[in-house]
């Protein structure tokens, strides 16, 4: 903050300050280089994170527990607790603690989004990288990857200490029937959430909207799908992103369900490859 | 080097800004002069290739912006000290911005040091002062060693110090060879900075051409002479061919002449004078005078000038126009 820094101004005109430009080209990689610099080097990313470990594996391990601890007693609560976990074990393991520790990533994919226009970041952004659409998808690839590679890491761990702890009660391994699919099916779902929140972060743009929007297509609309009237609400739920989505979390589906769980993964990818053909229009034609 | 052509841009039934042309040229400070909400902010945008235009064009050596390789290397901007995340650190954000562009590491801490900012690089930006957020903004804008440099409104909000140090800064940019592009609503600013001057008003461009001769066309000046022998020399004044406006205050306006010029003529007859003055209008009055129709939201004094007949030499032709119902658009 003094005057003297006047003198060190280059005082030549040069060329790149090393003189060995190379090409400079904004290409695909160094844009994945820069979407990763930025989710790691702010705070939300590592705070989001570690409320989905902790959440996820935390709550899967407490309901488990709670559940062994009152398996006898089969006057309480817990009574359907047992029954779900005794129907379909991999998948009360797998998706218990999950459906609370997944909202962190609805806010986090919607915040890599949103941040950029909340902050201003984006006229930076878009500066040094006007090819709007390969931005996009470069900021999509490095958040779906990490999330991925840690719902896999979840979703392993969560079956091994749900299994721990339910041994007495309920045997089940990984080589049971569609068990593997289903362990795997956690980062495969995790990460198409965050790409789903991402995509309504970067069309609606405000964070609180957005979130508002993208929770209230995971949690809040199928229940109200459940009233309408005979087997329409069975089949509009069905295709409801997160509904088909958590079936790839699922071994042994029940005969409610209008889809196969790769189906209902692939309608899940629909939705989301639906709202990125949206957001990339909307981010192209509007001014940043 | 930047080029617009027929630049337009339209919001709903707004013109903000009107068929533009014109050229920033290499080893000078173009200012961008205007009032605020003339359209200096959009069209710098639609440069910027952050905005698209409604009609007309717009290129960076040539190019249009969204077809740069490698934009930092060719265009450095500062549009406001707020395009980063607040939760990042300085140096991180510079590194974001060098990693897309391939920008060497060693660069990021060239430029810290150029903008003085080494001792806070690692602090995260959301707690910077105005100064130090417009600091890291020219540190990204210098990224790239760009040939072309844009600074939207600058010196807005800074100390004494850091307008000095602004201006310092795009006279060097300047001098070393590039282009320079610098917007502002102070005339006194520009007179300072800007070799050329691109002056706006309500999304049209008014003037175009070299500071001086702006300024040699749009400031007026006269000498306001005292004699208790007025009788007898203003009538010599005026055979000199001078144009003498007598003044209310008994004193005499010469328009046209300077003063050492009077003093010889009051001289070589013999006269006293009590009073020669040059009086310059200054350059801001100029300006506003230049812009008074075209400014978009203005107090109830300025509307009084605005009604006032503009009656400056050189003024371009379409000024008397804009108000008109229709005006707006030439087709």
């Amino acid at each position: 903050m003094s005057t003297e820094i006047k003198d060190s101004f280059p005082s030549t005109p040069r060329v790149m300050a090393d003189g060995s430009a190379g090409s400079g080209h904004a290409n695909f990689g160094r844009l994945l280089a820069a979407e990763w610099t930025k989710l790691r080097t702010v705070r939300s990313t590592f705070w989001s994170f570690a409320v989905l470990i902790v959440v996820t594996v935390g709550l899967t391990a407490l309901f488990m527990a709670i559940t062994a601890a009152t398996w006898n007693n089969t006057a309480n609560r817990n009574g359907n607790a047992r029954t779900d976990l005794l129907a379909d074990p991999a998948r009360t393991i797998l998706t218990s603690g999950l459906g609370f520790g997944q909202l962190a990533i609805c806010v986090l994919g919607v915040m890599v989004a949103t941040n950029e226009y909340s902050t201003g970041m984006v006229r930076s952004t878009l500066l040094a990288s006007p090819h709007r659409l390969r931005t996009l998808a470069a900021k999509a690839i490095t958040f779906a990857v990490p999330v991925f590679i840690l719902g896999e890491i979840i979703g392993f761990a969560c079956f091994a200490i749900g299994t721990a702890i339910l041994k007495s009660h309920v045997t089940v391994s990984l080589s049971g029937p569609h068990v593997l699919r289903s362990v795997i099916g956690v980062g495969l779902y995790l990460g198409m959430l965050g790409l789903f929140s991402l995509a309504i972060g970067q069309i609606i743009r405000h964070t609180a909207g957005a979130i508002t929007a993208t929770i209230a297509m995971v949690i809040v609309i199928d229940p109200l799908a459940g009233l309408l009237p005979d087997s329409w609400g069975a089949h509009v739920a069905g295709y409801l992103p997160n509904n088909a989505g958590v079936l790839l979390m699922d071994p042994t589906p029940t005969g409610s369900n209008v889809l196969s769980a790769w189906e209902g993964y692939a309608v899940f990818g629909i939705w989301v490859a639906v709202l990125f053909a949206i957001a990339s229009w909307m981010l192209v034609a509007r001014d940043a | 080097m930047i080029d617009a052509k027929g630049l337009t841009k339209r919001y709903g039934s707004q013109l903000a800004v009107d068929h533009a042309y014109f050229t920033v040229g290499a080893g000078r400070v173009t200012g961008f002069l205007g009032p605020n909400g003339a359209g200096k902010s959009t069209t710098m945008r639609m440069i910027l290739g952050l905005d698209r235009p409604t009609a007309g064009s717009v290129t960076i050596n040539g190019v249009r912006y969204s077809q740069l390789a490698s934009p930092l290397r060719e265009v450095g901007a500062l549009l406001d000290a707020k395009a980063v995340h607040g939760g990042r650190s300085a140096y991180n954000h510079l590194s974001v911005l060098a990693k897309t562009n391939g920008i060497p590491k060693r660069r990021i801490a060239e430029v810290i040091g150029m903008v003085g900012l080494d001792s806070v690089a690692g602090r995260r930006s959301g707690g910077f002062s105005l100064g130090m957020g417009q600091r890291l903004g020219i540190a990204a804008a210098l990224l790239g060693d760009p040939g072309v440099l844009m600074f939207d409104e600058p010196v807005n909000g800074l100390d004494p110090e850091g307008i000095l140090w602004i201006r310092n800064l795009m006279k060097s940019l300047a001098a070393q060879g590039r282009a320079v592009f610098v917007s502002s609503h102070l005339m006194s600013e520009m007179a300072l900075t800007a070799d050329h001057l691109v002056v706006i008003g309500r999304g049209k461009i008014l003037a175009d051409e070299p500071t001086a001769r702006f300024i040699e066309r749009n400031s007026t000046s006269h000498v306001r002479v005292r004699s208790p022998q007025m009788g007898e020399l203003a009538p010599r004044l005026a055979a000199e061919g001078w144009e003498v406006r007598q003044q209310p205050d008994y004193s005499v306006h010469v328009v046209g002449a300077d003063p050492a010029r009077i003093g010889d003529v009051a001289g070589q007859n013999g006269l006293w004078l009590h009073e020669l003055t040059l009086v310059q209008s200054s350059l801001e009055e100029a300006f506003m005078r230049l812009t008074a129709d075209s400014v978009e939201y203005h107090s109830t004094n300025a509307q009084g000038a605005a009604a006032d007949p503009l009656g400056l030499p050189g003024v371009p032709q379409n000024v008397p126009a804009w108000g008109r119902p229709g005006s707006e658009d030439p087709e």
